[in-house]
């Protein structure tokens, strides 16, 4: 078995394959349809360049707006909500206290509960003891979590159901005090 | 002529055999006969037509040659009875058949590549493992990996997650291992790495957490953040010290607030929220 590259041939061969013609520039492109894509050739230190740009550009998903509501994550916003809302008060009614003693001393204040209606003073009650039961029987759940219990998902909720029992039950018991 | 003979009891025998085992199993032979004579019936029928089950699906669609229009929700409606079980065939299906511009992140199509995690009706989950749901009327909406930069469609950008995860070293690092011989572990220390790792590294539990949300520049997320305790866990591995040493910080791993949103979408049903909780423990005790 003697190949044409052993014999010498191959070039020849080659050549007789793909005429002249053909590799001729301008006769080609009468022949060969003529490519419309440009092509820009860049270095590859560019490619971080073009990217960057593109990240730029970039929007960010949408989160709490779809993600489904679940026991979790509300729960945990809830928690930061009531702490929030607590502390505000806390913090303004000692400012205040501490600006003008006299206009938020004890007795005035109940001097001012005393004066509203009844709906009001329910009403009032709920609003106060609602998230102060809710952010204390969560307080324990987030204790109970932190030194090793309920860290299962079931347990998880079923701690979180129980707080939810609980704050329903002491809210009753705080208003009706 | 002896040879005929013989040949004829022998069949007689066989005919007394057939038929005694006939008379035995009567039941038997006419179940058997009536699935004969159907599928012979059953190749001749036409294949009869499944009436249309429509159903709305609303995929977020957002092109990067045209960036400055809003991301949107695009809507595709499918015959489900031409169409496989999961969101992951319906995805393709519309791919296929609608628009082969839609773009997603598939492979394996059975949850162990971790490429098709996508929030699927408010979920985190994997397009391949999440059934259509075929009896509600409602419309099925997918979104990308929420809060995540978007590379186009449903595909986000999870390089700063790898860069995460590659930031905890996760490799075994031991400066004495044996010489001679295997690494040798209890089977009460190997089953302290069972439930965390089978993490496929999806994302979804990260991408479904409100301090990653907030945080994600500085916080490690639950995925990262479990294969962490996973190598601290390990009792072959010789760097726990330096390892929670890292995670010492106001940020890393103490933005976690135990919201539990990781161990509630995981789709391998892992929980990176006690893995999280066991390695403030330790780290509280050292």
């Amino acid at each position: 078995m003697m190949s044409t590259r052993a014999l010498g041939f191959g070039p020849a061969l080659r050549q007789f394959a793909s005429p002249r013609i053909v590799r001729n520039q301008a006769l080609r492109n009468v022949f060969v349809k003529r490519r419309t894509v440009q092509t820009q050739s860049l270095r590859p230190s560019a490619e971080e360049i073009i990217l960057n740009q593109q990240r730029l550009k970039r929007p960010s998903s949408p989160h709490f707006t779809i993600y489904q509501p679940q026991l979790t994550w509300i729960s945990s916003i809830a928690n930061r909500v009531t702490g929030a809302g607590l502390s505000v008060l806390l913090y303004s009614y000692a400012l205040a206290y501490l600006v003008a003693p006299e206009t938020f001393a004890s007795a005035n204040v109940v001097e001012l509960v005393h004066s509203l209606p009844e709906a009001v003073k329910y009403t009032g009650k709920v609003i106060l003891a609602a998230p102060f039961a809710f952010h204390s029987w969560n307080g324990i759940r987030h204790l109970l979590w932190d030194t090793g219990y309920f860290l299962t998902l079931k347990g998880a909720y079923q701690a979180g159901y129980a707080v939810l029992g609980l704050t329903a039950v002491s809210t009753v018991g705080l208003v009706l005090l | 002529m002896q040879g005929r003979v013989k040949s004829s009891t022998t069949t007689s025998m066989q005919s007394l055999v057939a038929r005694s085992a006939l008379l035995r199993s009567t039941p038997a032979r006419a179940s058997s006969l009536r699935t004969f004579a159907s599928s012979a019936a059953r190749s001749q029928a036409v294949p009869t037509e499944k009436p249309v089950k429509p159903k709305e699906f609303k995929i977020y669609r957002w092109n990067p040659d045209e960036p400055a229009k809003k991301p949107t929700l695009q809507s595709y409606n499918i015959d489900l009875n031409q169409c496989g079980p999961m969101i992951l065939d319906a995805l393709i299906k519309i791919k296929n058949e609608m628009d082969p511009t839609l773009t997603f992140r598939r492979s394996c199509r059975e949850g162990i590549c971790g490429s098709c995690a996508m929030n699927i009706n408010g979920q985190n989950t994997l397009a391949c493992l999440c059934r259509i749901d075929r009896e509600s009327p409602k419309d099925t909406k997918i979104y990308p990996l929420p809060h995540m930069y978007i590379v186009k469609d449903l595909v986000p950008d999870l390089t700063h997650f790898y860069k995460q995860y590659k930031s905890i070293e996760p490799f075994l690092k031991n400066d004495n291992p044996p010489s001679d011989r295997e690494f040798l572990q209890s089977p009460e220390d190997r089953r302290k790495l069972d439930g965390m790792y089978e993490c496929i590294l999806c994302a979804c539990c990260s991408t479904s957490c409100p301090s990653y949300w907030w945080n994600q520049d500085e916080y490690l997320g639950p995925a990262t953040l479990m294969a962490a305790y996973r190598w601290i866990a390990d009792s072959r591995d010789g760097y726990g010290a330096q390892r929670k040493e890292k995670l010492q910080n106001e940020l890393s791993l103490y933005r976690c607030h135990t919201i539990f949103n990781c161990a509630r979408t995981c789709p391998k049903g892992l929980n990176p929220a006690m893995a999280i909780a066991k390695l403030k423990l330790e780290l509280a005790a050292d």
